[in-house]
This record gives structure tokens, sequence and C-alpha cells, in this order.
């Protein structure tokens, strides 16, 4: 497939190894902060085919994972009230919030529908305009713009029972936050490839600027990260640390301007709860005044119980790369894939699941 | 959640655009890429399309790592 198997070429990733094998000196922490960048990471092996000295920590990238259980609980209550659609992208069906799950309540007779793109929901709201028709807005900045776009539509069309629950969030100010927490020594971040093929690359200038660290935006393929930790050992070997674009064919470093344009057509950033991390300013996107009729907390009494978190489960801590799923007492044990105790073992991109699936990937 | 995949623009009209992946044709919406033409790889998330894939750039990474590996 093209601009995917090029990039996969078994013979460049050995000479790219070997290559990062010798200019690799010094012991380095680097972490990745998108969910797409962990899985890649694991399911191609990357990680054994590093000098030992190399460490690869996941940060909070998975925004399934970080969405907080009240969060998800009003998401449960949406689902309660009578005549509305729930749509959903399908990684969060099976997410447990304090008390319940999408998946359990659609069992119980709720309309919830997993949908692949944001214009699907919008179809079902055509096709039932007697429901109320919600989407549940989970994603980073790659997937907000396709809801302002969705949102423009409406508008346009005058769809009157479209509604939004707006939980996106934004990589920037997390990526900001957790290295100003300092929990972890970080030399370098692999930025993510398809969030900055829409916000590109002048957001992260305070990770060198502020922080002294390195930083690469990677595309997903073997050689792309590959070409990433080279470029990233190149910035920390010799002490001169920016941020550089290993994506080229994805991204811009001013980014896709229409993308952006609908972003702010719509949206306005505000303060969002970060499961493990706690309420971090301007980290999430909410309806802005324009378009306030499309949210759904302005049309709907939303009532949840308080939020509980599950027992024993260290999601939050995995999430700022403290804690590696083995340190979980429940991995493997109590938590895992068909019986998840949180969000990192439920979503496909989550740690939990990518450990599970793929081993520890220290095996060398 | 960051998925995005290459995909072929064959046809466009309007906004929406059919795309082929590996020989499945599907369609794209084109709001985020108003200047995709048809012809043009464009990446392709959760049925909209994010970027046109720059052919050239693509081109300078493949020469850039055959470059980096010479020496090995």
């Amino acid at each position: 497939m093209k601009y995917i198997d090029e990039f996969r070429d078994p013979e460049l990733a050995r000479k790219l190894v070997a290559r990062i094998h010798r200019n690799s000196t010094q012991k380095i922490t680097l972490m990745e902060f998108c969910g797409g960048h962990t899985v890649a990471i694991f399911r191609h092996g990357i990680r054994q085919l590093l000098p030992q000295n190399i460490t690869m920590l996941s940060g909070p990238g998975c925004p399934v994972c970080v969405t907080a259980n009240s969060d998800l609980d009003k998401t449960i209550a949406l689902a309660h009230l009578p005549n509305t659609i729930i749509t959903t992208f399908g990684d969060l069906f099976k997410v447990p919030g304090s008390y319940s799950s999408l998946a359990e309540v659609k069992a119980e007779g709720s309309d919830i529908r997993i949908v692949y793109s944001v214009q699907d929901a919008l179809d079902i709201a055509r096709d039932n305009p007697d429901k109320s028709v919600i989407f549940i807005g989970i994603g980073f900045e790659t997937t907000a713009p396709t809801i302002a776009a969705s949102v423009l539509e409406a508008e346009r069309e005058r769809i009157t029972n479209y509604y939004i629950l707006p939980l996106n969030k934004l990589c920037p100010p997390i990526m900001k936050a957790l290295l100003k927490l300092g929990e972890i020594n970080i030399s370098g971040i692999i930025a993510p490839g398809h969030v900055s093929a829409i916000i590109g690359s002048y957001p992260y200038n305070f990770i060198p600027k502020d922080f002294s660290v390195a930083c690469v935006i990677s595309g997903f393929e073997p050689l792309d990260i590959l070409l990433s930790i080279d470029m990233l050992l190149n910035q920390i070997e010799t002490g001169d640390c920016k941020v550089e674009i290993a994506y080229r064919r994805g991204v811009k470093a001013e980014g896709n301007r229409e993308a952006i344009r609908l972003l702010g057509e719509v949206f306005e950033d505000g303060e969002a709860y970060w499961r493990g991390i706690g309420m971090v300013s301007s980290s999430g996107l909410k309806l802005n005044k324009k378009y306030q009729r499309y949210d759904v907390e302005n049309n709907f009494n939303i009532k949840t119980r308080p939020a509980l978190e599950p027992k024993g489960c260290i999601c939050g801590s995995i999430l700022r790369g403290v804690s590696t799923p083995p340190d979980c007492k429940l991995f493997r044990q109590k938590c895992t894939p068909e019986q998840p105790v949180g969000p990192c073992m439920v979503s496909s991109e989550g740690s939990c699941a990518t450990y599970y699936q793929y081993g520890n990937g220290d095996e060398r | 959640m960051c998925l995005a995949i290459p995909a072929l623009v064959k046809s466009i009209d309007g906004y929406q655009a059919e795309v082929e992946i590996g020989g499945i044709r599907c369609r794209a919406n084109l709001q985020l890429t108003p200047e995709a033409k048809v012809g043009d790889y464009v990446l392709l998330h959760t049925g909209y399309a994010i970027n046109v894939i720059a052919v050239e750039e693509a081109e300078e990474t493949l020469r850039l790592l055959r470059e980096l590996g010479e020496a090995y």
C-alpha cells in the first residue's frame, strides 16, 4: 500500500537501528504522547531493537484513557434520557465508568450506536428527526476539526436534533503540564503525527525553549519512528534541542489552516480534567457562545452520582509515565481485555492493552 | 484515535470524495482539505481527509533514510 509499505522496508530499518546503536552514548528517556505511537512501537517490536540505554515511556496519548470517570458517567446518564440516540466512536463503548459502561446500558435497551465518523452521527440525526441524537466528542486535535465541520454542516442545514458532548482535549497543554510536574526526567518527546497534521509544529516550541527537551514530530510506520528516534538522539547528543518534523509527508510547520480555522469558528478552549493528572487549564475544547445550542449540557439536565475510581487501578500513574502496566497488581490478574477494570486496558490504544497484547517489549 | 491512512482521491463531488485504499473504495469528506484534487493522496481519519500527502516530501524522507543507512 502506497505511503505505508515503503516505510516498512526491513533493510532500511536494520541500518537505522545500527546507526541508533552507534550514536547512543547516554542513558535517555523518550516519551510518546499518542496512543497510535504506543501501539506502533509495540506492534513493530521497536523497543526490542533499541540499545539498553534508551528507555521508552508512554504518556497520556490515549483520549479514551485520559477521560475522567465523571465524564464517562455523563455519557451513561445521557443514554438513559428518553428519545435519545447516543452515537460514539467504538473505543469508548466498553470503557467502564463509575457504575456502568455504554455497552452495558445498550444491553439494557438504550439506543447507542457505534459510528466510524461524526458524519454518520449527523446522518442518524437527519434520519431520526423525532429523536435527540447526541455525539460523544472524544479525541484530540485530529478529531476535533471533524466535529467542528459537523456542527457547521448541522447549522447550514438547520438540523435541530443534533448535539455534542464536547470532551475533546488538546496535546500541547498536557505536554506542558507533564513536563512541569517533572516526575520523570524526559530527554526527548515523540510528538503525535496526526495531531500535528492539524496544529503544525509551532505549538511545541515551548518544549525545547522552556524545558530543554528534544522534540520530533513522528509518523506511524516503523521507519518513521526509527527516524524520529535517530533525530531525537542527534538533538540530545549535540545538546541542540528544537522542534523537528520527521513526518514531512504528513505535517507542515503551519499545520492545516482550514482545520485550524474551523476549530476557531466552533470551539474555545477551557480547563479539562485528565485522568491521573487532574484539572489542566486551556486543555479542553468547549463549544463557543455562537454554537452553544449544540452543547448537550445546555439542553438536557444530566444527573450523575459522585464518580468512583476502581480500587487498585493505577491507570492514572501509568498515563503520567510514572508506572508501567506490569507495576499494577491488577494487570493480567483481575484486569484483562475480557474483564477490564480501567480504561488503559479497554482502549485499543491504552498502555495496558498494548502491553497485554504484545508483551512487555523488553525481551531482547 | 489518531489513526489516519493514505487514500487516493478517485472522484470529487462538492465536499464528498470517493477514495481508494488498497483497492477498497470509501467516501471521504474534504471539508478540511478543500484544495484536494483527483489523483492526490490524502490522510483519511474517521471519514475526513485531514491533509494532502506531500508527495515530494515522502520521496525526500525515503532518500534521507537511504542516505542515513549508507554507512551501515
